[in-house]
């Protein structure tokens, strides 16, 4: 890590760094895009995670927090601008191709523009919003935004900024879809989205010229509520993001509070929180066995996967209490005790999922007009994956070993005896077996666990007013649809000053557009399914 | 036994007793009419009860089974509903093709339901071209499709029946060429001709490699024909929310709703005569005892329970298989289809010639 400091210096004496759990680099903008040059092609930085906009009150800016994918070191750039007026930031879209839609979401909240995007549009609210609401001067009274009567119109043309050769910032319009395009508007009403997502496509014939993305549909405002709430009360929101990995989420928040206050979790309910979570990507990865399916055609294969999926809801219901938003983890452990039955239901499913993995292959994965929709279907590289942030399965199957259980292990997953299933195919069908595999992998992990739940607390002892050091803190998890990260930042008080959501899904709707142009429609719909996004993980 | 010419028989004395000859005719025209439509409605609703159940049980369910003993009266009540819903009507649209459309798919499936032989003698039009007659009447169908997609001005609707324009062409002529191999083996066009010329022996058996082959062919083509799973593409609910209907409301839809399932009578009708010898009893050469016991089997009983059965393949053709994509139901027409049948085709005259058929 010192080496890194010391090579980054050289090049850049303009930078400072500062320890944290991350290396930090403070870097100004006029430097910026050199430095994000230098580390992604010599420091082989070509992960881009996730990028948190923040309003400092004296200031504006970006966390950048970037990956070795080969030595899977992590390290963050802050780069901020003291213009409140017209933020301006240089666009590192060009270097990683996941910052287009990440940089819109920073514009979206906090209106700093990003010189060289070549989608400066909102991605979230509606393009009639005034003022950007997460920076601390907004104005959220509802004079500001009164309730809209009309319908938003869909504007066929976007803006950029563009830097010329005299370092001018120029305006620039751009065209989306040009008068004579025949668009059809998929979504935000359609049986294939999986939820309010509209993507604008345009054909020709059946083929697929291009699709622009309209997200926000069902956007909260999770980050900025969180703002305004103490630490146990914002775990709710994370069983409400990707409500298929409720377990993980929440896992994930508690491991980063946990890790600011230094909470040491009792061995019982680290090995709770991980049965849970892998019984909860097997009813995820069987919700999208059995959507996908249908949305292929075969619809029979979703009666036979919820039938698996239901078991497993009932054990999470005599546990936690229900079946969808679950509110088991909380900060040092886990919110009750197991239901005495819990050991003896989870030994009785486990033999009839892997009897039923058999089943599904012989009835859906052999078949051939199977595998004809699937194999081949949204082709997607290892250095695609990559630069669009594919993580979890749909990575994975493009032979990117990006699993956090085992790059970063967290919780007790080190101590696990488990493959992290990789296929090179990249395709729909490589998507799927990842799954599918997975499946037989989480089964192994509870097998593991189930007979050796240790005895003692489930809860380590916390304050009844919850205060966080000052800081920043990142944690990410592996949730069902790839690396969930939370980012909290506090100032010392009972309410943080930044939460963000690294939400999985979100690199997932973005990459639609890549995957799709010069396939189907009906490609669209398998290349959807396969990637398996959910919509309000999308729109926190 | 008792055969339902006799009642027919004295029908037409009974009307022309009273009446003269040109007013008999319309009479019985109306009451021929009337009993098709009927017999229409009701087996549709047979069909959307069979196949709600059928599925339901292929899907660990239980289905429709609360309306009437074991959920037989869901379809009515399901019709009725139907029947009282409003038909809405749309904005910039052509109201004479968008209102036409659903009327010539219907009527298409009619008069092609009107060929099919019911039992010995009970048939309403049979003339020497039966089947073909058939065979032009239900490519009206497609008609209608695509004018329900054109007039309904939605992007959907016109995907939907651009890609039923397609496919129903191409596979009208895998249909047509099955058909047409039959038909050489036959020696006839005529439908009671190709039944009769099955009460000893039916033609699956009797054809035995070529007609299995046409048999198979035309499954394929005829549940592609009926835009059935895993050929749904015009009205693929997961690309194209209800492909060529999204637009149609109440009675409209229930138009399209009907034809739909009456395809499916009608393609596993057209199949059981060509292939299973219509309303002809399973006889085996030689057996008399054993064909004197079939005999005695009500012939339109047969008929019904083999188009039953065979539709039942088609359904669980329809909930086993994924939907295929366009570019593979055409290549799967063009490429493999169309050749194995014309091959297919050559060597039924080659077998008809030298007399290698039983």
């Amino acid at each position: 890590m010192e080496e890194l400091q010391n090579r980054i210096a050289s090049q850049f004496p303009q930078a400072t760094f500062e320890a944290g759990e991350y290396l930090l680099v403070n870097i100004d903008d006029a430097h910026w895009h050199a430095l994000a040059a230098y580390l992604r092609d010599n420091e082989r930085f070509d992960y881009l995670i996730s990028i948190v906009g923040q309003d400092w009150n004296d200031a504006f800016g970006c966390v950048y927090y970037l990956t070795n994918t080969f030595t899977r070191v992590i390290l963050s750039v802050k780069v901020t601008t003291t213009d409140r007026e017209n933020p301006m930031l240089h666009s590192v879209s060009d270097l990683w191709a996941v910052a287009g839609i990440y940089e819109r979401e920073v514009y979206d909240f906090y209106g700093i523009i990003f010189i060289n995007n070549p989608d400066m549009r909102r991605i979230f609210l509606r393009a009639d919003w005034n003022g950007h609401p997460l920076r601390k001067d907004y104005d959220a009274s509802p004079e500001a935004n009164p309730v809209p009567t009309e319908n938003e119109e869909t504007d066929d043309t976007t803006v950029a900024y563009v830097e010329n050769e005299k370092g001018e910032i120029v305006k620039e319009e751009r065209v989306v879809f040009a008068p004579e395009e025949f668009v059809v508007n998929i979504g935000p009403q359609h049986p294939a989205t999986h939820g309010v997502l509209r993507l604008r496509t345009s054909l020709d014939g059946e083929f697929i010229k291009k699709i622009d993305l309209y997200l926000g549909y069902v956007h909260r405002g999770i980050e900025k509520l969180c703002e305004g709430l103490a630490y146990p009360q914002m775990l709710h929101f994370a069983d409400r993001l990707d409500y298929l990995s409720a377990h993980q989420n929440r896992h994930c928040f508690c491991l980063c509070i946990e890790k600011a206050l230094g909470l040491e979790v009792p061995r019982r309910a680290q090995v709770i929180r991980v049965i849970m979570d892998e019984l909860m990507r097997i009813s995820s990865h069987m919700l999208f066995a059995g959507t996908f399916c249908m949305d292929l055609g075969a619809t029979t294969m979703l009666f036979y996967t919820l039938r698996e999926r239901e078991k497993i809801l009932n054990i999470f219901e005599r546990t936690c209490g229900a079946r969808m938003t679950y509110h088991y983890n909380v900060i040092g452990g886990v919110a009750q005790d197991l239901h005495p039955d819990f050991v003896k239901d989870v030994k009785a499913f486990l033999p009839e999922m892997r009897k039923s993995l058999k089943e599904y292959h012989t009835l859906f994965t052999g078949n051939v007009i199977t595998e004809q929709r699937m194999i081949g279907v949204g082709p997607l590289s290892r250095e695609d994956a990559i630069s669009y942030g594919i993580s979890g399965p749909s990575g994975r199957a493009s032979g990117w070993a990006n699993d956090i259980r085992k790059t970063h292990p967290y919780s007790i997953y080190s101590e696990l005896d488990f493959e992290q299933v990789v296929r090179t195919d990249g395709d729909s069908f490589g998507r799927w077996m990842v799954r599918m595999d997975e499946v037989l992998e989480s089964i192994k992990i509870i097998e593991q666990l189930i007979d050796n739940i240790p005895e003692g607390e489930i809860c380590a002892p916390t304050p009844k007013v919850m205060k966080l050091p000052a800081g920043h803190w990142f944690q990410q998890v592996e949730a069902s649809r790839g690396a969930i990260g939370f980012y909290i930042e506090s100032d010392g008080g009972t309410t943080p000053v930044r939460v963000k959501i690294n939400s999985p899904c979100f690199p997932l709707a973005g990459i639609v557009d890549h995957l799709t142009r010069g396939a189907k429609i009906a490609d669209l719909i398998t290349i959807g399914g396969s990637l398996d996004y959910v919509v309000p993980d999308i729109d926190r | 036994m008792f055969e339902i010419s006799r009642l027919t028989g004295w029908l037409h004395e009974l009307l022309s007793s009273f009446m003269p000859g040109w007013l008999t005719t319309t009479v019985e025209c109306v009451l021929i009419g009337a009993v098709i439509l009927v017999l229409y409605a009701l087996l549709a609703l047979f069909y959307i009860y069979f196949e709600r159940r059928v599925c339901a049980f292929f899907q660990c369910r239980l289905g429709p089974n609360r309306v009437g003993p074991l959920g037989l009266l869901q379809s009515f009540a399901d019709m009725f509903k139907i029947l009282i819903k409003e038909i809405i009507s749309l904005k910039n649209i052509d109201r004479f093709l968008f209102a036409l459309a659903p009327y010539l798919v219907i009527i298409a499936s009619v008069m092609a339901f009107a060929v099919l032989p019911w039992g010995n003698g009970l048939q309403i039009i049979d003339f020497n071209i039966g089947i073909f007659f058939l065979i032009a009447v239900s490519s009206i169908g497609v008609l209608g499709i695509l004018l329900a997609g054109w007039s309904s001005n939605n992007k959907f609707t016109l995907i939907g029946a651009i890609r039923s324009g397609a496919q129903m062409i191409s596979y009208e002529l895998s249909i047509g060429l099955s058909v047409l191999t039959m038909v050489a083996l036959a020696g006839t066009m005529s439908v009671t001709g190709i039944v009769e010329a099955q009460t000893d022996l039916w033609f699956i058996f009797k054809g035995h490699i070529p007609a299995i082959i046409a048999f198979i062919i035309y499954m394929i083509a005829g549940t592609a024909e009926t835009n059935r799973g895993p050929f749904d593409l015009p009205e693929a609910e997961s690309e194209l929310t209800a492909g060529y209907h999204t637009e149609y409301s109440g009675l409209h839809f229930g138009y399209f709703y009907l034809a739909e399932y009456l395809n499916l009578f009608i393609v596993s009708g057209v199949a059981a005569l060509l292939f299973f010898g219509g309303w002809a009893p399973l006889h085996i050469p030689g057996w008399e005892g054993f064909n004197g016991v079939m005999d005695w089997i009500p012939s339109w009983l047969w008929f019904i329970g083999k188009a039953i059965f065979l539709s039942f393949v088609i359904i669980w053709f329809k909930w086993t298989f994924p939907r295929l994509r366009i570019d593979n139901l055409l290549a799967l027409e063009w490429k493999y289809l169309l050749p194995i049948n014309l091959f297919n085709l050559v060597l039924m005259v080659v077998v008809i010639i030298y007399g290698l058929h039983f």
